[in-house]
């Protein structure tokens, strides 16, 4: 008996007892002249509800406690008095008879746990069965409890929407589980990396080098400041040199100049631009963008030029966000009252002079805002700098030559096995942790900048 | 300075000479000011979209070639080469074991060898004899004929075919141009086949199967709980703590990095609920834990979108608060939820880093199977085949993209699609 087919037929009997609800409440219907507080289909709905939802239940309380009651009993077995009293060998032994119980053509290095394997299935069947039973009477006692309680003054649609909305309101506590989930996670495993490496060392040492022994003096390898520098470099300040100039420039001229055909058009080209996937951007950067930039670099003299070079992921990566700064820039010009506009150019100051003198210090706020949103994306954006930047860990001001990143190195030390005993695994965790922490922090300024200025032409 | 000073001696001010020389020159410099800075602003629109027109320029040239692939004629003769198999062996049961006493692989690199000289073997690609096998498994009748087969070029030839090849290469293309024995066709496998190490015989149907088994896990969770929570938000919710804090997580969730879900997903369902390693099962799950704020953004704005009145006139007819959102608000808003679910689906469709957390990027040379089977997805599986050394990745890279790329414009359009459509005006 797999859960799939309880599930098909738990589903199954709900149907059933949904048409058969809702007959009964039919029949009273027509007796009483439509008299009946709710319509029968709400009837229907509460006996399904009374079929399903005791039935589901039991079966998730079950399915986490029947592996243990197979345990138990394996361990009344008479082949289980072989069974060494350790406790690590006991269970190790006993996690592979369970294995060997599921999948007969899997490794067992335990000829005990081959002895074994049969008393676990035995008492798996067992309690499968036993569940499924008990599921199916469980769905029968609801449905008839329910379906006994149809009369027609019996208020089934407030009990109906009683459900609907407690299945609101778990629905929308995903969403703090899912946050609550993500803090947790960080939190908990960064704590354990700073059991192994000083917070202090790794928010202020400036040698990356991680392996998966820390060396007892010395430098840990974990010091994270050339990431963080190497971050700010290409996310902050060569994207930011990119996307600022391009992305106001281009709202200033869609929202000033250009027709309305042109804007027509114009802008959701550039919001493509936002939606191409990153990794190929990533692949851009690296294929075209890199190699030409180091030739260009050689050309001009620059022998140190890398071929992975912060300048190629940066210059990408701003070109990214064009789209993004610009609809910020475009929504905070917008929300400049017209009479402003209008009073500059009646005093006889040219479009462009009204534009820099007056609308973008009267949007300015907005734009600010708008940049430190899109700073926050370039800082958490991962696969340019993956596939453009590179993995050495330089603290240069140079853009030709290779920097590296929280996001690269989270990826770089996740790929492959992964370890959660290990310092270098744990160290994602406590970079995550700080990439977390700052794109939140970006963005509560970004939203608090953007309100107060909102009220103040409201 | 020194005008304002002259005249603010004078006691009767100076009238502005306004069609004077100063004047003309001053306003001459403002107007080119003003030309510059429109120019400005155009260039920027300019350049930004040449940028994207550069990008889609350099994948389509990249990739196009991706699609076709260089054939080579190889003549069989059967009877000789297998010692007279009958066609019936071939066929019913005994027939993987007929095959493998024919050995299949040997009597292609004979004929190879027979036709183009002793290195004849290495103008095709290294699993060119698996085609030489299927062939004969299709058509049995096949070993008892002499036949003209048409088999994928090695990835070198292929390279020199496309023009851009290496010396030695180029020379055994031009001579096998020369014996009339090279063609270029519709690259089938591509779109059929899976992973694997040779550039000439990869496909991405393994990838873009497990991109469709993550995208349908991400949408049967993410829809309705999106959904759902909009409804409450948007409709029910009391003016409390509670909703604040709910409403916080959602747009926090909103503006996490999209690695940082990775991070997640690797250590609840992978470390705390272990749950298996590159399955398309987790991989849904993380992306629909980032997809759900997008949809719930998107939902909140289309209830808000329908006028209070449709809920007024229901509450007057006597419809309970629950009818009243069931029944009336959210058929009208239907065509704005779809139209953000499908633009989130499309992010998640492109997202890599959270994947590549999780190890979707499992080499399987075989499409997944089920929700659990190890898979990888069609931005990792680009990401993985941009690291390959091979030159011959290269246009299978691009190829990828180009498709990656299809796949999302369709998306878009219909995203589009539905709000022209069906979007009342109220």
């Amino acid at each position: 008996m797999t859960i799939t087919a309880i599930l098909f037929i738990i589903i199954g009997l709900g149907l059933i007892s949904w048409v058969l609800g809702r007959i009964r409440a039919s029949r009273f219907l027509v007796a009483d002249r439509g008299t009946m507080n709710s319509l029968p289909s709400y009837h229907g709905w509460y006996t399904a509800l009374w079929a399903i939802i005791p039935a589901l239940l039991f079966i998730t309380v079950w399915s986490s406690v029947a592996p243990s009651l197979g345990t138990f009993a394996v361990l009344e077995d008479p082949a289980a008095a072989k069974l060494p009293m350790d406790g690590f060998q006991r269970s190790a032994i006993l996690s592979e008879a369970r294995t060997l119980a599921r999948n007969p053509d899997a490794q067992a290095f335990n000829p005990l746990a081959r002895e074994l394997a049969p008393v676990y299935a035995a008492a798996d069947q067992r309690y499968a069965w036993i569940g499924a039973l008990a599921a199916v009477l469980l769905c029968f006692a609801g449905a008839a409890y329910a379906f006994l309680r149809i009369k027609p003054d019996f208020r089934a649609r407030t009990r109906v929407e009683r459900v609907v909305m407690m299945t609101l309101l778990l629905a929308s506590l995903i969403a703090i589980v899912a946050t609550l989930g993500i803090v947790a996670s960080l939190i908990f495993e960064s704590i354990r990396f700073f059991s192994y490496v000083s917070p202090l060392e790794f928010l202020f040492g400036t040698q990356w080098n991680p392996r998966d022994t820390i060396p007892a003096e010395g430098s840990s390898g974990f010091g994270a400041i050339p990431l963080f520098w190497g971050t700010v470099f290409i996310g902050a300040i060569i994207a930011m040199i990119v996307a600022i100039p391009f992305g106001l420039m281009s709202a200033v001229y869609l929202t000033q100049y250009a027709s309305a055909n042109v804007r027509r058009w114009m802008k959701p080209i550039l919001e493509v631009l936002a939606g191409v996937p990153t990794v190929v951007y990533g692949y851009f950067a690296a294929l075209t963008v890199a190699p030409a930039l180091r030739e260009f670099a050689v050309a001009i003299g620059i022998s140190s030029a890398s071929s992975e070079s912060a300048l190629a992921a940066g210059l990408v990566m701003g070109i990214m966000i064009i789209p993004f700064v610009s609809s910020m820039a475009d929504d905070s010009i917008a929300a400049v009252p017209n009479a402003m506009r209008d009073g500059s150019l009646a005093m006889g100051a040219t479009k462009s002079e009204t534009i820099k003198q007056v609308l973008i210090p009267a949007a300015l706020p907005g734009v600010v805002g708008g940049v430190l949103l899109a700073v926050s994306r370039a800082i958490g954006e991962t696969m340019i700098v993956v596939m453009a930047a590179g993995l050495a860990a330089n603290l240069t001001a140079n853009p030709f030559e290779s920097v590296t990143t929280v996001t690269t190195q989270i990826v770089q030390l996740l790929t492959g096995d992964t370890d959660f005993n290990s310092p270098m695994t744990l160290a994602a965790f406590a970079l995550g942790l700080t990439l977390f922490i700052v794109t939140l922090l970006l963005n509560l300024v970004a939203l608090s900048i953007v309100k107060r200025y909102r009220e103040a032409y409201d | 300075m020194t005008d304002m000073a002259a005249s603010l001696d004078q006691t009767q001010p100076r009238k502005t000479d306004w069609r004077g020389e100063a004047m003309q020159k001053r306003i001459a410099r403002r107007y080119a000011a003003e030309q510059r800075f429109r120019l400005m602003g155009l260039g920027a629109v300019i350049m930004s979209s040449a940028f994207l027109a550069f990008l889609l320029f350099v994948m389509l040239g990249n990739g196009l070639g991706g699609f076709q692939r260089t054939e080579i004629r190889l003549d069989f003769d059967f009877p000789a080469a297998t010692g007279g198999v009958s066609p019936a062996t071939l066929e019913g049961p005994g027939a993987n074991a007929a095959f493998a006493s024919m050995d299949v692989a040997s009597i292609f690199s004979i004929a190879a060898e027979l036709q183009y000289g002793s290195e004849g073997d290495a103008y095709f690609s290294e699993n060119a004899w698996t085609e030489v096998r299927s062939a004969l498994a299709d058509n049995p009748a096949m070993v008892g004929e002499k036949v003209q087969l048409w088999l994928p070029a090695s990835s070198a030839i292929d390279i020199a075919a496309k023009g851009d090849g290496s010396k030695a290469a180029e020379a055994d293309y031009a001579k096998l141009v020369q014996m009339d024995a090279v063609k270029t066709s519709f690259n089938t496998g591509f779109l059929t086949g899976s992973d694997g190490t040779d550039p000439a015989q990869v496909g991405i149907w393994g990838a873009l199967k497990g991109s469709i088994i993550t995208m349908i896990v991400t949408l049967v969770l993410a829809f309705p709980v999106g959904v759902l929570a909009a409804v409450y938000l948007e409709e029910y919710a009391p003016r409390n703590r509670w909703t604040d804090l709910i409403e916080v997580s959602i747009n926090n969730l909103a503006a996490v990095p999209s690695i940082i879900f990775g991070l997640l997903g690797l250590a609840v369902f992978l470390q705390w609920m272990a749950l298996p390693r590159s399955a398309a099962l987790v991989g849904g799950l993380t992306l629909a834990l980032m997809t759900m704020p997008v949809i719930v953004i998107a939902a909140r704005n289309a209830i808000k979108a329908v006028p209070p009145s449709i809920r007024e006139a229901a509450l007057g007819v006597g419809a309970s608060p629950v009818q009243v959102v069931f029944h009336h608000v959210l058929p009208l808003a239907i065509p704005g939820i779809m139209t953000g679910t499908i633009i989130g689906m499309a992010r998640a469709l492109g997202e890599t880093a959270p994947l590549l957390m999780i190890g979707m990027r499992a080499f399987t040379t075989t499409p997944p199977q089920g929700l659990t089977d190890p898979a990888t997805v069609l931005p990792v599986q680009i990401f993985l085949w941009s690291d390959e050394v091979n030159r011959g990745f290269v246009e299978k890279t691009s190829a990828a993209i180009i498709v990656l790329l299809l796949f999302l414009l369709t998306m878009n359009a219909l995203a589009v699609y539905l709000r022209n459509r069906f979007e009342t005006r109220w």
